[in-house]
């Protein structure tokens, strides 16, 4: 197994370390460049080697995130970089693998790489830059884009529906759940720094603008004249207060969630306390579900457990046959079965 | 033996024969075969063999879909291939019977066990009467023997249930067997006693079996005769019997043993290709990381990221998850990373017949991917060959930066030969440069000799870099859209391959090294190929054979040993996909093909038969 970062130190490093050569071609006043300014900002702070980091993509607007950011990269194809990335840790744990992809690649085209490498809880963590939107290939619909939405490729409106990150992400028991929202840059980097520090698949959805082909997109949320209103920032062990004056709160009542002021009469529901390290995930799935305009929607850790990672039970597995067996010896290999000499 | 009474019956020499044990699965026939198989290797002869599964896991007993066979060719010449027809066919069935007569040779022998002619039996094989009684078998030396019934008297006092007793009566047919062809039981004995330590009223129960199947066959003279087989003069050394899978999976672990690398095997499960990955997957102890993907795509993306975090990285499959496969071996040519691709072929398209051999996938391995994008690609010519074939494979896919396809198949991967055993001391480390200094280091610079780019991985300081699927710029490797750089690097990636030529062997030739007729087989053809010119060679026939193991690039000298034949005949399981190649790039020479799409092997006999057809029909002159 290599093991160089084991033996190499994280020298002191500035976000200016983490920034390539390579001019950034995203256009004005796309979301991509503030999840970018953010990754640059928190990695220093990780206590990795930069030579350590590996940032893995597929195809789509996102996807040229590796090109900006001076460590090693990968750029593959469609869909494909959750199954990139796990061949990449499987070969060297030691390596802090980052998957950046987007609501087409990672969803539809990948869906399947995504549900698997989140199940096997594989050690990558996945930034899902959400624009409802397929932005490369210039506007059609994507599998988040709302029931009823006009693009290019639905005219007249989308007959689908759309999948919720978040929710897929739990259903799959990823062992890191999050959502960040590109334009609050302080909560994305705490999230961003909380993901860096997980062990195990982490998942993280960010709410993003396309000012091209789906501007807006998130506005009924994340305006600024809303979003104290119809955002619920998660904090964990504390209770699900939120509203311009920290008058709301969001309770359970049988399976659902009710929404209503703080002093409310509790009337058969009650008052959630966040618990981002419940093992069932069943209510972190209940939260990622609300959606605006029925409810206002969470941001933040949903989940956040600790269980063995592919990888390690990978790795472990061989020290287990090495300390049992000891290193295999190829003569002996060969030499096995019913073997017989010819004089 | 412990009955030492004379023998009368007598003993005629052969030089070759062929068996084939047929039954139900669950009548034991892949075990008798494979202990049959051990007991003439330790005789000494050249032996070559060859299972065949229903492709249906349970199908119900008695019926002919559930019939499974094994057949073993054993020489005292050296074999290539299990044998065109069974000289002695043993079925546990009246199913069995019906599936198999169709190969017996004439006059050949069958063994069956007559308490399984019943009625019953005969309506689920299709049988309106007993065909051992009704005439119907004239042309064959039939030997009906109560097997069920001896055995079960034999074991009248084993502390057994009936059943276990019903079970062990495979071994009887097999002592029968081993009479017959004058084969020490000892092998067999050993190998029960050791397999059934812990139920050691089994195991006497199938020794006494397999002792008392021999002792009637020798007392009964229900035979007029019986068989010995030289010693076959084989290369002194030690030898054990392998099947095409087996010898894959060592070849990988060998490989990335002398790379100093550890291996990583990403595949998802389909037949015949599946096997390889529970073969490896039994290999911890040698830091083999085996990934059962959710896909093919996955398998493959998952063995490119491996490969770029500095394993040996393979992935498995078989024809319909190789046309999966095609995207990312796309991305694998364009970043210039070593993967191997192993394909064990099977009948296509589609579902095709997924049990069954075939050598359809060389044009897909040549051109199934988007734009100009060549990979090597090897193929396998025996069992053990692929031993040799997936070292290569490795060592070339990690010498040269690129992937690579290795092209085996559902005959090879079953299939099974003697193999002598290589020294370890003896086979060669794989050499990987991997040194690059961060003042000078460009991700996309080549090495002068081989074009390689250098494989440097993540985890090194001062080296970080970017690759990915988008155009290159010559050297940096940054992303380019240039097109005067487009076409350099198309050029570089395709010459990259051609320059591989001047590292694998030459093309060698089997008798005169010019002539009239040179069979070029590829892959898997060789054992019946190189069997029937042989022959014709002792008979006087001036024909040579050559086999293609390296297909991209060919070896070369390859041109220069088609043009010094008047014609090359291309026997192939496809319609001629390696003669259309040939054609294309070596034109001027005179190709014929040989086609064959059965999702069945060569025999000897068909390639005979067309050599035989050219030289009587004069195409030569």
């Amino acid at each position: 197994m290599a093991t160089i970062s084991e033996t190499t130190p994280a020298p002191s490093l500035t976000r200016q370390d983490f920034i390539s050569d390579q001019e950034v071609r995203w256009c004005p006043g796309c979301g991509d460049y503030a999840v970018l300014a953010q990754m640059q900002k928190i990695l220093p702070q990780v206590g990795v080697a930069r030579e350590n980091f590996v940032f893995v993509s597929g195809i789509g607007c996102s996807s040229r995130f590796p090109y900006y950011m001076n460590t090693y990269g990968f750029h593959s194809i469609h869909g494909r970089g959750t199954a990139v990335a796990t061949g990449i840790k499987c070969a060297n744990p030691n390596l802090s693998v980052w998957v950046v992809t987007g609501d087409g690649d990672g969803l539809s085209i990948g869906g399947n790489h995504m549900l698997h490498t989140l199940r096997r809880n594989v050690d990558v963590k996945v930034l899902l830059f959400n624009n409802r939107i397929y932005g490369l290939t210039k506007g059609q619909a994507s599998p988040t884009s709302e029931h009823g939405k006009h693009t290019k490729s639905t005219p007249v409106g989308s007959i689908e529906n759309p999948i919720n990150p978040v929710s897929f992400a739990i259903s799959a028991e990823a062992t890191f759940v999050a959502r960040t929202v590109a334009t609050e840059t302080k909560h994305m980097a705490s999230v961003l720094r909380r993901a860096a520090d997980h062990r195990g698949a982490a998942f993280v959805e960010i709410y993003q603008n396309c000012n091209i082909f789906n501007d807006g997109t998130f506005e009924d949320v994340t305006a600024r004249d809303v979003k104290s209103d119809r955002l619920v920032v998660l904090e964990h062990g504390k209770p699900l207060v939120f509203g311009k004056n920290s008058n709301l709160a969001v309770r359970l009542h049988n399976l659902h969630m009710e929404v209503g002021p703080l002093d409310a009469p509790s009337n058969g529901s009650h008052l959630i306390v966040h618990d981002e390290r419940a093992s069932d995930p069943t209510l972190a799935h209940i939260l990622g579900n609300m959606r605006w305009p029925d409810y206002p929607e969470c941001i933040g850790v949903f989940r956040d457990v600790r269980k063995p990672t592919y990888d390690e039970l990978l790795l472990g597995q061989i020290d287990q046959a090495q300390s049992a067996k000891g290193a295999g010896s190829l003569q002996d290999l060969i030499h096995s079965g019913d073997t017989w000499t010819i004089e | 033996m412990a009955d030492t009474k004379e023998v009368t019956t007598p003993i005629k020499e052969v030089d070759r024969v062929t068996i084939r044990f047929a039954g139900d699965s669950g009548d034991g026939i892949q075990l008798s075969g494979s202990q049959f198989t051990l007991a003439t290797a330790r005789l000494g002869n050249d032996l070559s063999t060859l299972p065949d599964f229903p492709a249906e896991i349970r199908a119900p007993a008695g019926t002919l879909p559930g019939v499974s066979s094994f057949q073993i060719s054993f020489s005292e010449n050296p074999i290539f291939t299990p044998g065109d027809q069974p000289d002695v066919l043993v079925v546990m069935n009246p199913a069995a019977l019906k599936v198999n007569l169709k190969d017996l040779t004439d006059g050949g022998i069958i063994v069956a066990n007559a308490n399984t002619f019943v009625p019953a039996n005969f309506k689920k094989a299709g049988y309106d009467s007993n065909p051992l009684e009704d005439g119907s078998l004239k042309a064959y030396r039939v030997i009906p023997l109560p097997i069920t019934e001896l055995n079960a008297r034999a074991l009248a006092d084993a502390p057994l249930t009936k059943k276990e007793i019903d079970r062990s009566k495979n071994f009887f047919a097999l002592g029968v067997v081993y009479w017959l062809f004058d084969r020490p039981v000892e092998s067999t004995v050993e190998w029960v006693q050791d397999k059934f330590k812990r139920r050691p009223e089994i195991a006497k129960a199938n020794v006494t079996s397999l002792k008392t199947g021999y002792n009637y066959a020798l007392t009964t003279e229900v035979f007029t005769s019986h068989y010995r087989v030289r010693k076959a003069d084989m290369e002194p050394g030690e030898y054990r019997n392998i099947t095409g899978t087996e010898a894959t999976a060592l070849g990988l672990v060998a490989a990335a043993r002398l790379a100093d690398k550890p291996l990583f095997y990403g595949s998802y499960p389909i037949t015949p290709a599946s096997d390889i990955l529970h073969e490896l997957a039994k290999f911890k102890q040698f830091d083999v990381r085996t990934f059962q993907a959710e896909d093919e795509i996955a398998a493959v993306c998952a063995t490119i990221g491996a490969s770029y975090a500095g394993a040996v990285a393979i992935t498995g499959t078989s024809g319909p998850g190789l046309a999966l496969k095609a995207e990312a071996i796309g991305l694998a040519v364009m970043t210039e990373l070593p993967i191997v691709i192993i394909n064990v072929q099977r009948a296509g398209p589609s579902t095709g017949m997924p049990t069954k051999t075939e050598q359809g996938d060389l044009a897909m391995a040549f051109n199934g991917r988007h734009g100009e994008s060549p990979v090597a690609i090897l193929a396998a010519s025996s069992p053990s060959d692929c031993f040799t074939m997936a070292m290569e494979a490795v060592r070339i896919a990690v010498q040269h930066m690129t992937p690579l396809i290795l092209l085996t198949d559902g005959y090879l991967v079953n299939g099974a030969e003697p193999w002598r055993l290589p020294d370890v001391e003896e086979l060669s480390r794989i050499r990987i440069t991997q040194d690059a200094d961060p003042e000078t280091f460009q991700p996309y610079g080549r090495d002068p000799e081989t074009l390689a780019r250098p494989w440097v991985t993540p985890g090194h300081p001062g080296l970080e870099h970017r690759i990915g699927g988008l155009e290159k710029a010559e050297g940096s490797g940054v992303v380019s859209h240039d097109p005067l750089n487009h076409e350099r690097m198309v050029g570089l990636r395709a010459e990259k391959i051609a320059r591989i030529a001047h590292d694998i062997p030459e093309l060698e030739v089997e008798g005169e090294r010019s002539g009239d007729i040179l069979v070029l087989g590829w892959g898997s053809t060789y054992g019946a190929i190189i069997s029937a010119c042989r022959q014709m060679r002792t008979e006087g026939v001036r024909v040579s054979n050559a086999q293609l193991r390296y297909l991209n690039p060919f070896p070369r000298n390859l041109g220069n040993i088609l043009s010094r034949f008047k014609l090359v005949l291309v026997p192939e399981l496809n319609l001629g996909q390696l003669r259309d190649i040939l054609a294309a790039r070596y034109p001027g020479n005179r190709y014929m093909g040989l086609n064959k799409v059965q999702g069945q092997p060569f025999k000897i006999g068909e390639i005979r038969a067309k050599l035989e057809e050219i030289l009587e029909t004069g195409v030569m002159v």
